[in-house]
């Protein structure tokens, strides 16, 4: 009787919480990603740090190397070469920052705000990834825009195909940002971490050279580097759209193969998402656990 | 309709219903026995403050409550919630304001309150209105689009209780609200508080280890080594100590403290160099103690017994080596270092 009339008070609560667990879980989504949008925007020395390493690799690195490699590049300037590896480098470095403030949330505490609110903890990551990858792809238009300086034709077909392309990776590359994140309480050991992770990962992938005809050992590291499944598709789409010889365009453009197989683009963004949504259930799993 | 019913109150204010009820709450971390099977009731509407020294097991509890941390048995019942059972409707029924702050600070203040609402699940068109009303009650409406990292530390906690309160929850927690901040702002932040609850008659659990602090709250319970040693009305705990506290100096502290044990069989300490001791009926002992003691008195107090005098009484030290003893325990027990867990 007495459990009865405590439930009678409890009524409103008890049937609105069924109905309203997912779009509670949406809105918490939106709100997360949109504070990462809202961070991202007003702060300005890391829109700037962010653009200019690109694009020191796309213009000193490329010039300078252009000068003793134009041979094995069959006349295609090694900037335009470069460019679809910059387009994924630049990616990399906003979607990896993203996840850092998860830690940095942790440091500071607001992570604890997020932790206790109402919501399942899934729509918190969910939300964060969502928000890296967005940031990374608006960072990445930086890139896009300097197509011309690099011969590459702004073609909005070809402009639609890198940002989708980017958001993808991007997505992948915040959501595994957010598994490290989840386990470390320092920013400064997110930061070593990622430094020892990010740039073999980039050097790996085959950014700065064909994937083909490569040492059996780097060919190896090369296929297991996720990050190869997301640069090799944005050179495909970039490529083209460029005018060249097929004897370029076999040697510079080889795309992927596993054994014999040629993967399609298809294939390989599908790689690029099965490991982002696997990476995202670990990184669920570890908060659901992790934070009390 | 459902817009219009409450902001998340699962049980109506003024409603019979506890707010906090607790039976047997127990929480061990390996071997060590933070919380040992406490009772608890706090009613509706009331502000109650739960004092002990740091390391007494208030934040262990205090997260049990909020579903932060899960007992290892017994249960609690906050808003008519079981804390484990239904852990979202806990959530959505309280308030949190944590001892470090939990801002951010590279947002707005106003952003800081959206954000909330949004993760609260608020209904939409009460967001904008209750933002203003909150930033209007704790006196930063004008501040609204400043980033909270320009904030003072006493600005930074008032938006904090003011981000606590959007949801009009039923129970308002508090960890210790005014840990770090300076007397002046320690006073402010009371008044804050004390006007807050009047307005949206909201039930306040806080913790603290300022025993002045407690003077504002309805009811108190003390904790110790993770056991309620006494809880009732600041007033009701004063008076069941029963003695006055005398402090005297003396041209020989150790001797004046044989004697007293000789002449009037009190038990004296000396304290903060001063020789003291509690008495029934302070005012009327004097007297007899400078014309029986037989050693140079030169200075007197007598003082109320204060809530001080109260801990001393069920604990039998001072909150203060209470809190050595237990930084030390702490320091021994590696489980306890790290917080958030």
């Amino acid at each position: 009787m007495t459990q009865a009339a405590s439930e009678a008070r409890l009524p409103v609560e008890a049937t609105r919480r069924v109905e309203r667990r997912f779009a509670s879980d949406l809105r918490a989504i939106r709100i997360v990603w949109y504070r990462e949008l809202a961070r991202f925007a007003q702060d300005r020395t890391r829109i700037v740090a962010q653009v200019v390493q690109p694009v020191l690799f796309l213009f000193v690195l490329g010039a300078g190397l252009n000068t003793i490699a134009s041979q094995g590049a069959h006349g295609v300037s090694l900037k335009t070469f470069f460019y679809p590896g910059i387009l994924g480098m630049s990616v990399m470095f906003t979607a990896i920052f993203s996840a850092a403030s998860i830690v940095w949330d942790r440091e500071f505490g607001f992570l604890r705000e997020m932790m206790v609110a109402p919501v399942r903890r899934g729509s918190i990551v969910v939300g964060k990834c969502l928000g890296g990858a967005t940031v990374a792809a608006v960072q990445g238009l930086v890139i896009v825009a300097m197509a011309g300086f690099v011969n590459v034709p702004y073609n909005p077909i070809l402009i639609l195909e890198i940002v989708l392309l980017q958001l993808v990776l991007a997505f992948t590359l915040t959501a595994f940002g957010v598994m490290v994140a989840a386990r470390l309480k320092q920013m400064t050991a997110f930061m070593t971490l990622t430094q020892m992770l990010v740039m073999p990962l980039f050097f790996i992938s085959g950014a700065l050279f064909p994937a083909s005809g490569l040492p059996g050992w780097l060919e190896v590291l090369n296929r297991i580097d996720p990050l190869t499944y997301g640069i090799d598709p944005i050179r495909r789409v970039v490529f083209s759209y460029l005018n060249l010889s097929p004897a370029a365009r076999s040697a510079l453009d080889p795309g992927l193969t596993w054994g014999s197989w040629h993967l399609s683009i298809l294939v390989e963004v599908l790689v690029v998402l099965v490991l982002g949504v696997a990476m995202l259930t670990v990184a669920f799993v570890e908060f659901n656990r992790n934070e009390s | 309709m459902e817009e219009l019913d409450g902001v998340g109150a699962a049980v109506e204010v003024g409603s019979s219903v506890a707010a906090i009820s607790v039976r047997g709450l127990t929480k061990t971390f390996g071997t060590v026995e933070a919380v040992r099977s406490i009772d608890l009731d706090v009613n509706q509407g009331e502000t109650f403050g739960f004092l002990g020294p740091n390391g007494a097991g208030k934040s262990t509890t205090i997260g049990m409550l909020c579903t932060l941390v899960t007992p290892t048995s017994g249960s609690a019942r906050v808003a008519g919630l079981d804390v484990v059972r239904d852990r979202d409707g806990v959530r959505r029924s309280i308030g949190l304001v944590f001892q470090d702050p939990t801002l951010d600070g590279y947002l707005s203040a106003e952003m800081n309150l959206r954000l909330h609402a949004e993760l609260y699940g608020m209904p939409r068109n009460r967001v904008a209105p209750r933002i203003q009303e909150m930033l209007e009650m704790v006196g930063l409406w004008d501040r609204r689009k400043s980033r909270v990292n320009t904030f003072s530390g006493g600005m930074k906690r008032r938006l904090e209780i003011a981000r606590g309160l959007m949801h009009s929850p039923v129970v308002l927690f508090l960890d210790e609200p005014t840990v770090g901040l300076d007397p002046q702002t320690r006073a402010s932040i009371w008044a804050y508080i004390k006007d807050l609850q009047q307005r949206e008659r909201t039930t306040i659990f806080m913790t603290t280890h300022y025993m002045d602090e407690a003077e504002f709250c309805d009811r108190i319970a003390i904790m110790d080594q993770g056991t309620i040693v006494a809880h009732g009305t600041p007033d009701g705990l004063k008076s069941e100590v029963g003695k006055d506290r005398v402090q005297i100096t003396t041209g020989d502290d150790a001797v004046a403290v044989e004697k007293l044990q000789a002449v009037f069989g009190i038990e004296a300490k000396i304290v903060e160099e001063k020789v003291t001791f509690s008495v029934a009926g302070g005012e009327s002992f004097v007297p007899r103690l400078f014309s029986d003691l037989g050693i140079s008195i030169s200075s007197v107090s007598v003082a109320k017994p204060t809530l001080d005098d109260v801990f001393m009484l069920h604990t039998g030290t001072t909150i203060r080596d209470a809190e050595a003893t237990a930084t030390e325990r702490l320091r021994a027990n590696p489980m306890w270092q790290g917080r958030g867990r």
